[in-house]
């Protein structure tokens, strides 16, 4: 049965598995905010949908990956400024979206 | 209808919930690991990590699939819709051949998608075809493994066959919600054929309609058998779209890396776009 | 006006039958007929590669492996997704929404992103060439479907019926079993049906999935087509079987069709 249990082929780096644990942890930590306050702060935002936090955080994490992408494909820069920009578009998600 | 707020659900849901994360996250997570390290065989790996990323995101050759992939699902978009509309008013609205029509119309759907490939091969051969034969002896030159656009020709006559009844039964469908009184009422008032349409039939088909190309684009995005059977991705690389550039890169020339790059950021494209769509229907279910 | 009623779905009709007849047409000609040159019809009218077909266990054995995961795949899917869609239509609980929407991104999520990871998923489980990797893997995108199906037919089933039962006595598996089911037994009925439908038609996974013992029938032609020269025939005869389990399945249901589109949640 050992077989069962090999995740060789899964070819995990502590790299990916660190970026799963995060995204992992940010769903953890939205169900306790949900389970503290819950009905997740709905709201019309500007951009005319109505928004939860959850949908707001999945926003966020879309629009990291393409700005992640963008930035790949569009210039030569290091990716690190990449990620500056998504964090300022979470910020801005979710303040205002 | 009015729901309960009630946390147990989540115990008949649960059963869903492990089935589905089964299939879909270890693989994706195995997607997002491949596409971060360069194989060698016999499982070794090593970290190469965004490189296939910036690989895929500048190479002339995604571009190129991805460009005749937005070309095809256009294309297609914009004729099966009208004419799936077209034929679902001119449908008889009851009446014993309803039920006819309708099975013809659905058997394209039931067929599996390499015999529909296959079908249209034998349909298109230029010797011994119909569709080959007929317009080679119209004088018009075809010959679909040779001419791309004979090739685009056959994929896009290929995909209108096997998927308007879609879109025919979907708005046949929200057509038949109106009730008689509208009509009735639309007589009186004496409005032309075109405000019925326009006033009437048009809102009661808006979300079936978005459903109807929301279907469409997501399953044209994601075309692989048809094609493949038909035209093998050919001649050159004419009719190579996503999903069979994608299969080409993972199990025809093993470039893990790559492919697993291709993945995510198809995967991605096909989530953003299923976000837009469901973000729009819900809106709708709303008003 | 009149004339235009019926002359354009029955265009369309005869567009939709031409290829079908041009299958069938060719699978009852002899190969030296179809290689000899265009004909509208059979000349030398022959059923030799339907009887090859249906007694070489090669063929065969496709049809049989491919009907036995639609089948396996058909009932899990929607046993499955029954509980869970009653839970979407009548609660609301922490994360539904996005739990929805999550079940169907995976309808729309490419199969071919998929199918390398699920060869290597479904070895290291053992399951690789057996009808169970197939049905499993074609449940990414028939379960969300169900679900989706599912909850439209019970939304529409007035929750009195629920609370009335449970007055009455009944616990959830009795009132589920013997009250609820039989009510939205058409809707049941439907959503098998585009289980059904959607794991016979789909051939990436089922042939990434496997290679000898469960190979489907889909997969028989691909290889026989490549392999053992150009046997038109044989292929367009396979062809035709594999018509005729859909047009079946689909007169059974031909009356449910319209209503499981009017939801339009296909």
């Amino acid at each position: 049965m050992a077989h069962w249990l090999d995740l060789t082929w899964m070819a995990w780096t502590w790299q990916t598995a660190t970026f799963f644990l995060v995204i992992f942890a940010l769903l953890c930590a939205m169900t306790i905010w949900e389970w503290a306050s819950p009905g997740g702060g709905p709201r019309h935002g500007i951009l005319g949908l109505d928004t939860t936090r959850g949908d707001r955080l999945f926003i966020s994490l879309l629009g990291s990956a393409f700005i992640h992408l963008g930035w790949l494909g569009l210039t030569d820069m290091p990716l690190w400024g990449g990620t500056i920009l998504s964090l300022i578009c979470a910020y801005a998600v979710f303040r205002w979206v | 209808m009015t729901k309960t707020w009630n946390n147990r659900a989540w115990f008949l849901v649960l059963p869903v919930l492990l089935l589905v994360a089964f299939n879909a996250i270890i693989p994706l997570m195995t997607v997002v690991n491949y596409s971060v390290q360069e194989t060698f065989g016999n499982n070794l790996f090593f970290f190469e990590g965004v490189k296939w990323y910036e690989d895929v995101l500048t190479s002339e050759r995604f571009h190129d699939s991805l460009f005749r992939q937005f070309l095809f699902t256009g294309i297609i978009l914009l004729i099966e819709v009208p004419l799936g509309v077209a034929i679902a008013l001119t449908m008889p609205r009851s009446g014993p051949w309803v039920s006819v029509c309708l099975v013809l119309m659905a058997l394209p759907l039931l067929i599996p998608w390499n015999v529909v490939g296959a079908m249209w091969n034998i349909m298109a051969l230029p010797d011994i075809g119909l569709l080959g034969y007929g317009l080679n002896a119209l004088g018009i030159p075809y010959n679909f493994t040779r001419q791309p656009i004979s090739a685009w020709f056959t994929v896009v006559l290929m995909d209108v066959w096997h998927w308007t009844s879609l879109v025919v039964l979907l708005a046949y469908a929200g057509l038949r919600s109106i009730p008689e009184a509208y009509y009735q009422a639309a007589k009186i008032d004496g409005a032309s054929r075109w405000s019925v349409f326009r006033y009437i039939q048009l809102p009661k088909m808006n979300r079936v309609l978005t459903i109807a190309v929301l279907l469409r684009f997501m399953d044209s995005f994601m075309i692989y058998t048809e094609p493949f059977v038909l035209t093998g991705g050919g001649p050159g690389n004419a009719t190579t779209f996503l999903s069979i550039d994608l299969v080409k890169a993972a199990l025809g020339e093993f470039n893990l890396g790559i492919a697993a790059a291709m993945s995510i950021i198809y995967f991605l494209m096909t989530l953003l776009v299923s976000w837009i769509f469901y973000t729009l229907m819900t809106r709708g279910d709303e008003q | 006006m009149r004339l235009s009623r019926w002359l354009v779905p029955s265009l369309y009709i005869l567009f939709l039958l031409l290829p079908i007849y041009w299958l069938v047409n060719m699978s009852f000609k002899t190969t030296n007929e179809i290689l000899g040159g265009f004909s509208p019809w059979p000349k030398n009218f022959t059923i030799d590669s339907y009887v090859e077909i249906l007694t070489n266990p090669v063929w065969y054995n496709g049809y049989i492996s491919s009907i036995s995961y639609v089948i396996i795949n058909t009932v899990i899917s929607v046993s499955f997704a029954l509980p869970a869609a009653y839970a979407f239509s009548r609660y609301r609980f922490l994360g539904d929404k996005h739990l929805f929407f999550w079940l169907l991104t995976n309808r729309m999520a490419p199969p071919a992103v998929f199918a390398l990871p699920f060869y290597q998923l479904y070895s290291a489980i053992g399951l690789f060439d057996t009808p169970w990797a197939v049905a499993l893997a074609h449940c990414l995108f028939n379960i969300p479907l169900a679900v989706w199906i599912l909850e439209g037919f019970m939304s529409g089933v007035p929750k009195e019926i629920d609370e009335t039962a449970y007055i009455d006595g009944y616990s959830f598996p009795r009132f589920f079993v013997r009250i609820f089911m039989p009510l939205i037994a058409s809707g049941i009925g439907v959503t098998a049906f585009f289980c059904f439908m959607f794991s016979w038609v789909e051939l990436l996974l089922a042939k990434t999935l496997t290679s000898v013992a469960a190979k489907p029938i889909a997969a028989v032609m691909t290889r026989t087509a490549s392999t053992s020269g150009y046997e038109l025939g044989l292929l367009a005869t396979a062809g035709v079987l594999t018509i005729i389990p859909g047009a079946i399945v689909i007169w059974f249901v031909r009356n449910y069709i319209a209503k499981g589109f009017a939801l339009g949640r296909v």
